[in-house]
């Protein structure tokens, strides 16, 4: 599942995820790499586990004579059970489908057989999905902010290197990188930003508030 | 003080010989393993709905559950409410914990977070695929992965204990999810190494077996 995957999720995004200070859009991005990466399931289960030994040593509040009573009035209450998680579905993994309330990505052209699905947006970030044709290469683009990209299917090549399905690039504000997609099947990505793209070349510039990109 | 224990009567005979703080554990197989109470407490809890056990595990969290909370931002007036559905999810999904995939400590500090988390937030946190099995706990946990998970943990535990005043405070705020990741990546200490690749030796092992399951 995750032998051939060589890049992977920083350690501190990991540490930020278990700790619940990642925005929505990043989050999506952990939970579907961690879904196709053994080795970062291990690594945020290690940042757990030291959550787990801040938990254990951290200052202790007495708590009031009367709180385990009132746990055990509840403890037989009936529950809803929670609906379950979604799975795979294709190429994309049960995280994304969640975010795509389980339906196929609607795509939307962002002009030479690029396409794009916004899944997700809010004040801290914006998550989409990107279809780029083989051999196509997405507008050249710098970031406000820090950019994750996981590769869904196909793969892709910048100027910092080759990314295949699994894999995940980092691109902090001063990177301006320009992503070519491989020969072979379309590459579909998953992108997350925690702030708005700036892109350099003029027609895209003109798209961006269109597409909220 | 009156502990939560003393509150269930008549107290079921317990199947468990305390030995200091670690719990002679007599196996099925009649195997014998020292786990930790914490972890003997949550197989109770799981495998019995054993309300004994689940009173000592609140003496042993509730308090550090509390103080944990109010660090990470509950109004004191909140924290006990937080702790109590705490402790009733931590009833009631005992059927996902799996002592060889997280050490009990770990387990109850990512329920703890997400209900900190689901309390600010609208919409949920995304979340990894569950493992295969993820559902079905094995009552025959493998002894020496759970052990080997319990000492990685205490030795995690020292490291945190050892650690310059500073820069404990540092690691805490990481955890308690007062930091951003880029905060964080200044913010490292803890060797984390060990208990990943124990973890990660969890983890393969349950893919070989669910391989197998899958070509039988």
């Amino acid at each position: 599942m995750s032998a051939n995957i060589s890049h992977h999720i920083p350690s501190e995004i990991l540490a930020a995820y278990a700790a619940g200070s990642l925005g929505q859009a990043f989050s999506l991005v952990v939970a579907a790499h961690v879904s196709l990466c053994t080795e970062c399931r291990a690594e945020l289960a290690a940042h757990e586990a030291a959550g787990g030994a801040v938990l254990d040593t951290i200052a202790a509040e007495s708590v009031s004579p009367d709180l385990f009573a009132r746990v055990l009035d509840h403890l037989d209450d009936p529950v809803q059970p929670e609906p379950a998680p979604r799975g795979r579905e294709g190429v994309f993994p049960g995280p994304v489908m969640d975010a795509l309330k389980g339906k196929a990505p609607r795509w939307k052209a962002l002009g030479g057989g690029v396409k794009q699905c916004l899944i997700g947006g809010d004040d801290d970030g914006l998550s989409r999905l990107l279809f780029i044709p083989p051999k196509q290469a997405v507008p050249d683009h710098g970031h406000h902010g820090t950019e994750l990209t996981l590769v869904l299917q196909g793969g892709f090549s910048d100027e910092v290197g080759h990314f295949d399905v699994g894999d995940v690039e980092v691109a902090d504000a001063e990177l301006e990188h320009t992503p070519v997609a491989d020969a072979g099947p379309p590459c579909i990505v998953l992108a997350a930003t925690d702030a708005p793209l700036k892109f350099n070349t003029f027609l895209p510039r003109l798209l961006q508030p269109l597409f909220g990109i | 003080m009156l502990s939560a224990n003393d509150l269930l009567a008549p107290k079921p005979i317990a199947a468990t010989m305390s030995a200091g703080r670690e719990t002679i554990v007599t196996a099925n197989a009649g195997r014998k393993a020292a786990y930790s109470e914490q972890t003997v407490w949550m197989l109770a809890i799981r495998d019995q709905r054993d309300k004994a056990a689940f009173a000592k595990l609140f003496d042993h969290y509730a308090a550090r559950l509390k103080g944990f909370v109010m660090r990470a931002g509950a109004p004191k007036a909140q924290a006990e409410d937080i702790v109590q559905e705490v402790m009733l999810t931590v009833w009631r999904k005992a059927h996902l914990f799996d002592p060889e995939r997280a050490q009990v400590s770990s387990w109850i500090y990512q329920i703890a977070r997400n209900r900190q988390i689901d309390v600010i937030r609208k919409e949920a946190r995304p979340v990894p695929e569950a493992l295969a099995n993820d559902d079905e706990s094995d009552d025959e946990p493998d002894a020496g992965q759970v052990i080997a998970l319990e000492q990685e943990s205490d030795k995690l535990r020292q490291a945190l204990a050892k650690l310059a005043p500073a820069q404990r405070e540092m690691i805490e705020r990481a955890y308690l999810g007062e930091l951003t990741h880029t905060e964080i990546r200044e913010a490292t200490g803890l060797p984390l190494g060990t208990i990943k690749s124990r973890i990660r030796l969890g983890l393969e092992r349950l893919r070989h077996e669910l391989k197998d399951l899958r070509q039988e």
